[in-house]
């Protein structure tokens, strides 16, 4: 017997996102869900817009890595309330993972919630944890071909922040070329050049993040 | 690595349609993907080998359709196949699409009896 279903494989993970999404949205809260490569800059990213915001809103992070509390360790140092998830092998967050974080968080005092996905370009660009959006960090030491070799991540993304630029000058890597193949791919995303170490460039990007909060914030 | 995660889900899947349709070995899996959610088969061949082993899914053949990354020019509406991100519209040379299909992950249909 034949029989005809075409169900989204991944469906039991987008409900889950959901359930998780319709939270986040009765509370008001921004969730974004950080994405890059192993070492391209989220948790310096996230530590430059705790220390920039943490006096105007109320941040949580969530940390996502494969073993270890090194970052959640760092992120609490900053004052904010961390959970660090372990996937113990797994390449990504999922809803679940996410989902049983909640009962540590105080989600009525929480306007954003930062969730730093787990290093890696092709798998956490397909499961939603309930995020609002993905933001996409990707560093110049890489080179300029990533959007052409990892475009879901580009797509899913609504923002991409092209990080480490102070390194420009020794690296083989054209921005111009990042920004015309991600355009080409995903012709909406907002494209910041920054360098999270520094400080440069992260004003552009934490002024856009803080239109996103309040419209989150209003839409309650 | 997701091919372990897409694997996993299928097998639910399907192991929850069994009772209603009173199947209780599948022969064989259809499945869509779309180019861009990077799938490698054989991976995906292999994962299905080992977590399907013992359940009534095991030894089905799993057959993937590969569909192509289509863009729709956001100029002319003119709709094309992406064979490697690097094209332009090939009507009007507007480098601004939609990509209306590519993205598929889904079980068409299974067979069992």
């Amino acid at each position: 017997m034949k029989v005809s279903l075409v169900t989204n494989i991944l469906q039991a993970n987008e409900r889950i996102a959901e359930q998780n999404k319709r939270l986040f949205d009765e509370k008001g809260i921004l969730a974004i869900n950080i994405m890059s490569a192993p070492g391209a800059g989220k948790t310096t990213l996230i530590e430059q817009t705790i220390r920039t915001l943490k006096n105007e809103y109320r941040i949580a992070v969530i940390e996502g890595d494969i073993q270890s509390t090194h970052d959640a360790d760092k992120i609490a140092a900053t004052g904010v309330p961390v959970v660090q998830i372990n996937t113990g092998g797994a390449c990504h967050l999922d809803g679940n993972m996410i989902s049983q974080t909640f009962d540590q968080f105080n989600f009525d005092a929480m306007d954003l919630l930062i969730i730093e996905n787990v290093g890696n370009l092709v798998c956490p660009a397909e499961f939603n944890v309930g995020e609002d959006f993905k933001v996409m960090l990707l560093s110049v030491p890489e080179g300029d071909d990533k959007p052409m070799k990892y475009p879901l991540m580009f797509y899913e993304s609504s923002a991409l922040l092209i990080n480490k630029i102070d390194l420009l000058p020794y690296v083989d890597c054209s921005i111009e070329k990042i920004r015309t193949e991600s355009w080409q791919i995903n012709p909406d995303l907002a494209i910041f050049e920054i360098s999270a170490k520094q400080g440069e460039g992260v004003d552009a990007w934490l002024d856009w993040l803080k239109i996103k909060i309040n419209e989150k914030a209003n839409s309650k | 690595m997701h091919e372990l995660s897409i694997v996993q889900n299928i097998i639910g899947i399907i192991q929850s349609e069994l009772s209603k349709h009173n199947i209780t070995r599948v022969k064989s899996i259809s499945l869509r993907i779309g180019r861009m959610r990077q799938v490698v088969p054989d991976a995906l061949f292999f994962a299905f080998e080992c977590l399907s082993k013992d359940t009534p899914l095991e030894g089905a053949e799993v057959k993937i359709e590969d569909i192509p990354i289509k863009g729709r020019c956001r100029n002319c509406h003119h709709e094309f196949i992406l064979e490697n991100w690097q094209e332009n519209c090939a009507s009007c040379g507007e480098n601004q699409m939609d990509i209306i299909s590519g993205k598929e992950l889904e079980i068409a249909e299974f067979e069992g009896t």
